[in-house]
């Protein structure tokens, strides 16, 4: 294993398979999660992820394999697990007819808070994520944005060591999304300990720090956000010069460079730069020799990493997400593909 | 995070005390009561059907229906209402399931799933609201039977006619508790109910005596557990004939208890 290994680990699956009648949802998955980071588990739909989900917060048997989650065995020790987790999926969810500071009391209570407690933990958090306000009103007159943050909330009474973040912002708008994302770094930066599953290559890359692709019910890669990004693809260099109009005259001297790569060197206009695949050091290298020894005087200098869709494009071979919003309603289609 | 983290060897799980069940159980009464107070028309079908049924039954039929019991209206009065007491238990039976239904569906049901807390509790919780609106119902349907004439002859029996009624409705809740997790939506629930419970409501000595019913329907309505159960609550009320209904129907709860209560758990247990 190539990653960081000094940490114990809160979340380990050896081998886990469930099927729907012929369909392998999981076939054979390995993952392990340290203590404290935010593991991000990346796939398309109908990949197996909430069906891992499912598995790991007791709500589905797994057919072989085993899985434990801060040392409890999912299927040997669900009621002592279910007390160290936290759960906010697509499908697990507050009650709607509920006020929200009346869900986060009931959570409370079934997790054995003394009442005194359990109050003080319903306002605690609906302050803590800006709910207060609305603490009284029924959950279903919430918008999208403040009903994930209940789910939130509701998944954190518990001070859970392992929290499940079930494709946390799929069918919010940009900004909303960009809401819940703060609340997940703010919950990680109290040091628990995060699985997300997402299919949004962008998440991925706010939240995680190590990822695991998944496709069709395999792990197809893993190993820390950058390394993976790395391992895949090449960097793209862009290169600035300090004055705009050198931007022509600098693609010119680097197609007489040419190296591999360099016929797709683009030129960005609305930043003034240019943008340069390289596939390796030497290339790097010889790009920054270039424009040196033609008297060009560059502003700034930068590597870009592939975004995460380029890496699963090549991990997998085919394109990773459907459309952002192509979820049907009731989206059980992990489960409904028996 | 706690030394647990850490064990090696795999300890059994552990179990649930008894008052845990029993809190976990109070804090869901709450919720099952905070819907009704956050939408009162839920309540409705509780006080309406009860005045509606008894109100139709007596003015429509019972002059017409009381003449062939040897009296009039009265004489009907006095055999419709336990009979409306007697159906008062599959409406707890329905709600139930299509409560549960709603539950399963919102994910509302996944969350306590995820939660240390044994399943029943939330099947407990819910079986106790549906009980207390039962008894608000079967008060309301009293009220208005006293009112249009109703003569309580034997008190005690009204009780344990209404304690039959629960029970044979705790039995047939489990027959709605499987629809409720097999069914797609709480609609399918319910029209599902409908079609089990019509033919059963009607085809018994519920609203009318079966004497002049023709001989095949008449042997259903006579093996129909309504019918025991009307005649139960008839008899309990009123001091008629009371053994044969009685215990007519305790065996069919038991019966219905010992197939479907395996089947809805199994249901429940495997649900995914």
């Amino acid at each position: 294993m190539t990653l960081n290994n000094t940490k114990p680990s809160a979340v380990t699956v050896r081998g886990l398979v469930k099927h729907y009648g012929e369909t392998r949802a999981l076939d054979g998955v390995d993952l392990e999660v340290r203590e404290g980071t935010v593991m991000g588990v990346l796939g398309p739909n109908g990949a197996g992820k909430t069906t891992l989900v499912r598995i790991l917060s007791t709500l589905l048997a797994p057919d072989a394999g085993q899985a434990t989650v801060a040392g409890y065995d999912v299927v040997r020790q669900p009621r002592q697990l279910r007390r160290v987790i936290g759960l906010t999926g697509q499908y697990a969810s507050v009650d709607e007819k509920l006020p929200g500071w009346e869900n986060l009391y009931l959570i409370g209570r079934l997790l054995d808070l003394p009442r005194k407690e359990a109050r003080a933990r319903a306002d605690e958090l609906l302050e803590r994520f800006s709910l207060t306000e609305a603490a009284r009103r029924p959950a279903r007159t919430y918008s999208g944005g403040m009903r994930r943050r209940l789910d939130l909330a509701a998944s954190m009474i518990g001070r859970p060591a392992v929290l499940y973040l079930d494709e946390p912002t799929t069918g919010l708008d940009p900004r909303t999304r960009n809401e819940v994302w703060d609340e997940v770094k703010s919950m990680v930066g109290d040091g628990v300990t995060v699985l997300l599953t997402t299919q949004y290559m962008e998440e991925a890359e706010q939240l995680a720090s190590e990822l695991t692709v998944v496709d069709r019910g395999k792990v197809i890669a893993n190993g820390a956000v950058e390394e993976l990004k790395a391992k895949v693809g090449g960097r793209t260099l862009r290169v600035q010069p300090a004055d705009p109009l050198q931007l022509r005259p600098l693609a010119g001297v680097l197609d007489e460079l040419g190296i591999t790569g360099l016929a797709t060197t683009t030129v960005d206009t609305g930043t003034g730069s240019l943008l340069v695949p390289v596939l390796s050091d030497e290339q790097l290298t010889a790009v920054v020799g270039a424009v040196t020894a033609h008297g060009i005087t560059i502003s700034s200098i930068t590597t870009e990493l592939p975004s995460l869709d380029e890496v699963f494009l090549s991990l997998t071979g085919h394109r990773a997400s459907a459309p952002r919003d192509a979820r049907p309603a009731d989206s059980r289609e992990e489960v409904a593909a028996v | 995070m706690s030394a647990a983290t850490f064990s090696t060897g795999i300890k059994a799980d552990a179990r649930i005390p008894l008052r845990a069940h029993v809190r976990h159980t109070g804090a869901l009464v709450r919720r099952n009561l905070l819907w009704i107070r956050q939408d009162p028309e839920s309540m409705f079908d509780a006080i309406l059907f009860p005045v509606i049924f008894t109100l139709l039954f007596v003015y429509v039929f019972g002059g017409s229906i009381g003449q062939s019991l040897g009296g009039g209206r009265e004489q009907y009065v006095q055999y419709i209402v336990p009979g409306l007491m007697a159906m008062m238990g599959m409406n707890l039976a329905q709600s139930v399931g299509t409560g549960f239904n709603q539950d399963f569906n919102s994910g509302v049901m996944d969350r306590f799933r995820s939660l240390p807390i044994g399943r029943g509790s939330v099947l407990f919780a819910k079986i106790s609201v549906e009980l207390l609106r039962m008894l608000i119902a079967t008060t309301i349907l009293m009220v208005v039977g006293v009112l249009v004439g109703f003569d309580i002859e034997n008190w005690p029996g009204l009780f344990a006619a209404v304690g039959l009624s629960a029970v044979f409705g705790s039995a047939l809740m489990w027959v709605f508790l499987t629809l409720g997790v097999v069914m797609r939506n709480a609609q399918s629930v319910q029209a599902m109910g409908f079609l089990v419970l019509m033919p059963l409501q009607f085809g018994s000595s519920i609203f009318a005596p079966p004497g002049t019913m023709p001989g095949w329907l008449r042997r259903f309505t006579e093996y129909n557990p309504l019918s025991t159960l009307a005649d139960a609550a008839r008899g309990l009320m009123t001091h008629g004939p009371v053994a044969h209904g009685l215990w007519m129907t305790l065996a069919w709860s038991a019966g219905i208890t010992a197939v479907m209560a395996p089947v809805a758990i199994h249901k429940f247990r495997t649900k995914t």
